[in-house]
């Protein structure tokens, strides 16, 4: 039995290893002198310095950040009022709307590429900026809403009663207690939103204009013609941005996990 | 009785009727899910039946051309090598992740946070800068054939980019962390007990494993085995970048229907219609009630 823990845990070393060697080695060369050569020739802060003059990569980021932004704020509006009316109220035929809502997680992104660009040619709506939001929102705000909706299936409702009960009005109550309550999801929610928005590539090469091109966008098509250290500086930026970023969501997930007992108050047997 | 006029109306239990504010709220995710789901369904089902004009534009109709092409045995194969690529990594992914989902699931409380970080930080980083670091790694002058060369294990580079194999080593270090998040999820409410119970009872730990610990993860290995082989069927992307486009796959050839020289939408249509309606096959077989039931139960 212990032997075979022992074989267990190397082997989780090793998938780490092989998890973690590549992101490594891909940092490591974002500040090696040499261009081509994967020797060591030096270190150097050359390939970062050239990112902020390359004005496809800062035109491309400006454009991501803006897009995941936009997209970060009508996921939060639409995932968590969503979540918040179906937790509530009974609605008929509200499991196919769940099932519609989920299908883009889930539907290949070739797919879903595809049909919005179809759709937004067939409506007469130019590839833009507006596209690539719509595109993006239909995908980023059901992570939104699954998140909030784990929240809610926790929540005691007498936390929504007792709101009512003491003279506040529905909306008050959503207000000052429900989304309170669901904070942290909200928070995991919008980063999960943001960072999927700004990751993403094959849906918003269906739906951008070449004015509208993403980051990850201008990287795909450099990454076709070969290896540019520029290429390692940027994506090691965009790396630790997401360590962060996971790094957050644990401790907001933390202290939610830690706050939700309290306000359920004794309820739970 | 103050709010029996509202849309709030109180009820006895925890989920209330709608009244007309309700839905009146509900409107914009309706809106968007009509919009931006429901219709692009429709419309992509609508033009694999159109017809493709001279200069790419598309007549809309009832034709079964694009159809027809579909079941071309050149796609066929197209489709069934996409299959198999996506099998392939689904089932690598599966033997290497599991163990280490049940490592993590199984860690201590001390270690598991750090652990399951280890394993989140991967998943969420862009598939696109993670395959693009192996192309360091891969390629012929690359870090592995220098330390090959190095250590005399070859006398001259070997080819690695653009290969299969470098597609699949790309697919499953891509997908790695989509089979162990969700085992993960099973493992860790796994009871302890009915393990123990089981060794008690004179399992060795071999037949614990098939008899108990297996069956209990099995909604997290299908979860598991959905969320990587839907994605690896489709993400044209990796193998763009490590196979170089030298070899088709289901979704490079529906990309150039639309984006490519080959611009033929009813056709892309009729593809990526007829590869959604593989999917929800896929997706029935995963979640027939019969087998969630078993692995509930």
């Amino acid at each position: 039995m212990k032997a075979a823990r022992r074989l267990l845990e190397a082997h989780t070393g090793l998938v780490l290893f092989f998890l973690y060697a590549p992101i490594l080695v891909l940092v490591v060369y974002s500040f090696n002198e040499a261009k081509l050569n994967v020797v060591w020739k030096g270190f150097t802060l050359e390939w970062y310095a050239r990112v902020w003059t390359d004005t496809g990569l800062v035109r491309s980021l400006q454009n991501s950040l803006m897009v995941a932004a936009i997209t970060t704020v009508f996921s939060v509006a639409l995932g968590t009022g969503g979540a918040w009316l179906l937790f509530r109220y009974r609605y008929p035929g509200e499991r196919l709307l769940q099932t519609l809502v989920f299908l883009p997680m889930i539907v290949p992104e070739v797919i879903l590429g595809v049909s919005l660009l179809i759709l937004f040619v067939v409506v007469r709506l130019e590839l833009g900026f507006t596209t690539v939001v719509i595109s993006h929102v239909t995908f980023c705000f059901p992570f939104v809403l699954a998140a909030v909706e784990a929240r809610l299936a926790g929540m005691d409702p007498a936390l929504e009663e007792a709101a009512l009960d003491l003279g506040a009005t529905p909306f008050v109550a959503f207000h000052k207690v429900i989304v309170p309550y669901l904070m942290p999801a909200i928070a995991s929610g919008a980063l999960m939103a943001f960072t999927l928005s700004l990751d993403d590539v094959i849906v918003t090469y269906f739906t951008a204009s070449a004015a509208s091109r993403t980051l990850p966008l201008e990287m795909f098509g450099r990454v076709k013609k070969g290896v540019d250290p520029s290429l390692n500086a940027i994506s090691t930026v965009f790396i630790g941005a997401t360590i962060l970023a996971v790094l957050t969501t644990q401790l907001l997930n933390r202290r939610g996990a830690l706050t939700a007992p309290a306000t359920q108050g004794g309820e739970k047997p | 009785m103050r709010q029996a006029d509202t849309a709030f109306e109180s009820a006895s239990g925890n989920r209330r009727a709608p009244r007309l504010t309700a839905y009146l709220l509900l409107t914009p995710l309706l809106v968007w899910v009509m919009a931006f789901v429901v219709a692009p369904a429709l419309i992509i089902l609508v033009y694999s039946f159109g017809e493709r004009q001279v200069l790419g534009g598309v007549t809309l109709g009832f034709s079964l051309r694009s159809w027809a092409r579909v079941g071309d045995p050149i796609y066929l194969a197209i489709l069934w090598r996409s299959v198999e690529y996506a099998g392939i990594t689904t089932l690598i992914c599966l033997v290497v992740g599991y163990p280490v989902a049940f490592v993590v699931g199984r860690a201590s409380e001390r270690h598991r946070p750090l652990l399951l970080t280890l394993v989140m930080i991967p998943f969420w980083t862009s598939f696109l800068i993670r395959t693009y670091a192996w192309v360091t790694i891969l390629k012929s002058e690359g870090l592995l054939n220098s330390l090959l060369l190095q250590l005399s294990w070859i006398s001259e580079p070997i080819e690695m980019m653009y290969t299969p194999f470098a597609v699949i080593i790309g697919l499953v270090y891509t997908f790695v962390p989509f089979m162990i998040l969700p085992i993960y999820g099973s493992v860790e409410k796994l009871d302890a007990s009915l393990i123990e119970a089981a060794l008690d009872l004179g399992a060795g730990p071999w037949r614990a494993f098939w008899k108990v610990i297996l069956p209990l993860t099995r909604p997290g290995i299908s979860a598991g085995v959905l969320l990587v082989f839907v994605p690896a069927l489709g993400l044209y992307a990796v193998n763009d970048i490590l196979g170089g486009g030298r070899v088709d796959m289901i979704g490079n050839v529906i990309e150039n229907q639309f984006k490519g020289t080959a611009r033929n939408w009813p056709f892309g249509a009729a593809l990526g219609t007829a590869l959604l309606g593989a999917f929800a096959l896929a997706f029935w077989l995963t979640r027939r009630p019969g087998r969630a039931d078993r692995a509930a139960g």
